[in-house]
């Protein structure tokens, strides 16, 4: 059970309240972009590329034109005239909007029809007619640095050769030394493949450009209003559009994931037509556009090396990456970090040596990458520190739960310095393994896998314990495009006592309404009922840097407490003032200030409030009014300790998850009920790509499963029945003791499930197995070691 | 060349002109402005657009409009009544079913269908019958239980626990 400081009533950290947004949800009256409609709106489709690579030699939109209800096609060419057909990205890379001479990936924008009805701009969308002249694509990134290879990025002067850019973290000379004198190494090459966030909604916008006002409203499925805001300023602010004259509002978005971090050439080009013309463009992707053009996530090539001694004591890790990013680097990354968070990947052992290196290389895929349910990279680096872990104990002979008791990292060891630069805030690895192993009963399934493999049963048990790092982040190391990753809150209460908080982060299903509402009763005593959270509005909101890499607990939720504290001492003066006595004579109970030995005088936050706009103290400044920007001091560090049980039909090599246990610690819980929630989506975004998602490309760089057809997301019978539970290990530099959760479980689970998998064949000569394992990939390595005959 | 269907909608009869080609879900999206019904994909798969025609579930984005001239059809907006929410609704919120809500309306119509052919289904009745419906956000745990809350409710069984279970 969850200690509760404050009442039901008044809901703070520890209840789990049932959601505020759910209303407007279960009655059809969300309001997602695709719902905007304005008067006078248009409606743009584009037309994409079907070549991996290709010069554009001639693009024939007559007889587009002569639809009835067309009303213009732009392409490139129209765009460069104002400077709009390349734009930057956060990477400090490059990406078209509208291609103006060559195609560097299947379904990349070549031009946009703009028509007065969905329909007939599709009609459009189908007769525009492009000549291209195809040319042999790159999509091998290992082909992709041969020195004969194309150079791809030919629109950069100089450039060479395909290789983007190396970055490294570590004591390369020592892990050397450690690897060369240790008794055991291991080794293993792992590809996390190319997968995609496939939110339910998929991306769209409306632009309304008001000429007359010289104002644009941008309606847009962002998880970063405020940002967004600043890049279509210092994008378009050469053509008028200056930053008081944007207004980005990201209504209610259907699922992000990361993928809606990203600048698409969509949002730009409906921005450009409505600026041009004056109306307001309504932009929304089919879902095959979204499969096809939009960010991917992963697609990393790892050679995982573990050394360590005979009995089971890791002494160094080195991991070497190939990053495909496509034909130019969109990674929606903190700026200095260009391989993400990926230096989490000595995981939660203690050792003192790794060093890890990246290089990344441009393809005819289309860029990226974003998250994926993910803080930046970290889902890479687990899978590679949990994968060689088993690997490592499977080597020397011991049990893989064993092991990692053996190496975890103290409870008493925190702050730990890791070997890669960061300091782990807390954790008690060692509590939640236990909890997970007696909440499965690890040594009965143990004993009954050793009688199941009498008996030619397939059966495995796979456990992953990771360590997260979320919260991005403090000033000195991350930004975006120089501004700082800070996040905000505001807080205004009104005379009656109810409040209105608004943030700079934006929700895509995470339940801000309720959990920040929570934080706000928490701190002030208001009842959460009484608490209105808004987010996504830049007119309205403080700026932030909004919802992606599991930030907004430990960013904006800090700014909560932050300002309702700021609140809270005002109140305690204007308490002091209206009960007549002095500062430190008064104690706070949720609710309410009293004066020390006499409870019964006091007043509530209530009265204090109302006060504070009809009887406030001489020379105090009159409202109840808040803003924070928080600037952590260091990222939270939430862990969690999985296990796996699958059992596999030994004919068909059918694949079925037994049970799942997922221990989760994310410091203190604002509500348990969102946080499970949080923890069983996340499972289930784990689960899609350690068994069933990965988009797959041929030679000729086309993709083979850009549908929903055969890009497979989970269903509920693919999707176990998930058993979670949590340990409780406060965050000590958040001022509420909150990590945050939402990426935990997708960054866990997929090494539990494989190590699962591998652990059910291992016997029969399997040391590894690439994800996603299908029933075939997982035949086909039973055959070559002879298992079927 | 526009046709003119009668569409009766949450028990209102609506008149509308329509091209052959328009697809149901445009047409209770964009002219009747119902807009709890989503579109998520262009194959059939996910079944964010998901509504009862003649009680029976269907993926409204693989329907032309004009087939279902004369029919009887539900949306989201038409299942709560004047008596409150539907069981349905009440078990989505109470077991914490939807996160961002962009899959919740065709997954709540799908289950009125499945929960009137199998009123007390088994877990992987419910798993198998809702197979056909997409959700990215919940892990699907929770709109199992949401389902189960819901047969109980309509079938006057003793109401499951709504608080959430820890091992």
């Amino acid at each position: 059970m969850i200690e509760c400081k404050t009442s039901k009533e008044i809901g703070g950290m520890g209840h789990s309240k049932k959601r505020k947004e759910d209303a407007r949800f279960i009655q059809g009256k969300g309001h997602y972009v695709d719902d905007v409609k304005l008067p006078g709106m248009v409606y743009m489709d584009i037309v994409r590329s079907p070549y991996a690579y290709a010069k554009i030699k001639k693009i024939d939109a007559s007889k587009a034109l002569a639809i009835p209800g067309v009303l213009a096609v732009v392409t490139g060419k129209d765009l460069e005239q104002y400077n709009l057909h390349w734009m930057p990205t956060l990477m400090s890379d490059t990406q078209m909007v509208l291609s103006t001479d060559t195609v560097m990936y299947q379904a990349q924008e070549v031009a946009a029809v703009i028509a007065t009805d969905k329909y007939i701009a599709r009609d459009g969308r189908d007769a525009v007619i492009v000549e291209y002249e195809p040319m042999p694509p790159v999509m091998d990134p290992f082909k992709s640095l041969d020195p004969n290879a194309p150079v791809l990025r030919t629109d950069k002067e100089g450039k060479t050769n395909n290789h983007i850019w190396h970055w490294e973290v570590g004591d390369k000379e020592k892990t050397e030394d450690v690897f060369s004198q240790a008794d055991v190494v291991v080794k293993q090459q792992m590809h996390i493949p190319r997968i995609h966030v496939a939110s339910i909604e998929t991306c769209g916008c409306v632009a309304a450009y008001n000429k007359v006002e010289n104002h644009l409203t941008m309606y847009m499925t962002t998880q970063a209003p405020h940002a967004i805001r600043t890049v279509i300023a210092l994008v378009a602010g050469h053509v008028g559009l200056t930053e008081e004259k944007v207004r980005v509002i990201s209504p209610d978005i259907g699922g992000g994931f990361g993928g809606k971090v990203p600048v698409y050439p969509g949002y730009v080009i409906a921005i450009a037509v409505s600026f041009l013309t004056g109306l307001p463009v309504k932009w929304i992707e089919d879902r095959s556009e979204n499969l096809q053009a939009d960010s991917f996530a992963r697609d990393y090539h790892i050679t995982a090396e573990m050394a360590g001694t005979k009995d089971g004591q890791i002494l160094a890790t080195r991991f070497k990456v190939l990053a495909d990013h496509g034909y130019t680097d969109a990674s929606a990354n903190p700026s200095k970090f260009p391989t993400g968070l990926f230096s989490i990947g000595t995981g939660s052992y203690n050792y003192h040596n790794a060093y890890m290196e990246a290089d990344a290389v441009y393809t005819n895929k289309p860029p990226g990458g974003v998250a994926y349910r993910c803080s930046f990279r970290v889902t890479e680096a687990v899978h590679a520190i949990e994968r060689i872990t088993d690997i490592y104990a499977r080597e020397i002979g011991r049990d893989p739960a064993d092991l990692r008791m053996q190496n975890f990292i103290k409870k008493d060891e925190f702050p730990w310095a890791s070997p890669t630069g960061w300091s782990y805030d807390s954790g008690d690895y060692h509590a939640g393994l236990q909890k997970a192993m007696d909440a499965i009963g690890y040594h009965e399934l143990r004993k009954e896998q050793t009688e199941l493999r009498k008996q030619g049963k397939l059966m495995g048990i796979g456990i992953s314990t990771f360590t997260e790092v979320v919260g991005a982040g403090p000033s000195k190391d991350f930004d975006i495009l120089g501004i700082k990753m800070f996040d905000s809150a505001e807080i205004r209460v009104h005379p009656t006592g109810k409040a209105i908080a608004r943030f700079g982060t934006k929700s895509q299903g995470q339940g801000h309404e309720t959990t920040y509402a929570q934080i706000v009763a928490e701190e002030l005593g208001i009842p959460m009922e009484h608490i209105q959270v808004e987010e996504g509005d830049t007119d309205t909101a403080p700026y932030g840097l909004g919802t992606y890499a599991s930030r907004s607990t430990p960013t904006a939720g800090a700014a909560a407490v932050m300002a309702a504290r700021k609140l809270r001492d005002k109140a305690k003066k204007i308490a002091a003032y209206l009960l007549e006595v002095s500062e430190e004579d008064l104690e706070w109970e949720p609710g309410k200030f009293f004066v020390k030995g006499a409870p019964e005088k006091a007043k509530s936050i209530q009265e204090i409030v109302f006060a504070s706009y009809t009887n406030h103290p001489p020379g105090m400044e009159a409202g109840f009014e808040a803003t924070h920007y928080y600037d952590p001091p260091n990222l939270t560090f939430p862990s969690g300790a999985y296990i796996c049980v699958v059992d596999v039909d030994p004919e068909t090599c059918h694949i079925k998850i037994r049970r799942f246990v997922a221990i989760d610690d994310c410091g203190n819980i604002i509500n348990p009920m969102i946080v499970q929630g949080q923890v069983h989506g996340g499972l289930t975004q784990g689960l899609a790509p350690a068994m069933y998602e990965e988009l797959i490309y041929d030679e000729a760089g086309n993709i083979l499963n850009g549908t929903f057809m055969d890009y497979l997301v989970p269903t509920a019978v693919e999707s176990p029945s998930w058993e979670t539970g949590h340990t409780v290990t406060p965050s000590p530099h958040h001022p509420i003791g909150a990590k945050g959760v939402g990426e935990s479980p997708t960054v866990g689970a997929p090494p539990a499930i494989v190590n699962a998998i591998v652990d059910a064949v291992s016997h029969l000569g399997i040391k590894h197995l690439e994800i996603p394992v299908t029933p075939y990939k997982l035949f086909k390595e039973l055959k070559a070691v002879g298992y079927f005959k | 060349m526009k046709k003119s269907i009668t569409l009766t909608v949450n028990g209102t009869a609506h008149t509308i002109e329509v091209e052959p080609r328009t697809l149901l879900v445009h047409a209770i999206r964009e002219i009747l402005n119902l807009t709890g019904t989503h579109v998520g994909c262009d194959t059939s798969s996910c079944g964010a657009c998901t509504i009862l025609i003649e009680g029976k579930s269907a993926k409204s984005c693989t329907v032309l409009a004009v087939q279902a001239n004369g029919k009887s059809i539900t949306t989201v907006e038409g299942l709560a009544t004047a008596e409150g929410l539907h069981a349905l609704q009440e078990g989505f919120h109470l077991n914490h079913a939807l996160h961002c809500g962009f899959c919740t309306p065709g997954m709540m119509l799908r289950a009125v269908e499945l929960l009137e052919k199998n009123p007390n289904p088994s877990e992987e009745e419910i798993r198998w019958g809702i197979s056909g419906n997409l959700c990215r956000c919940t892990g699907y745990n929770n709109i199992v239980k949401a389902i189960q809350y819901a047969s109980a409710k309509m079938e006057g069984r003793e109401l499951p626990s709504t608080e959430p279970e820890f091992v």
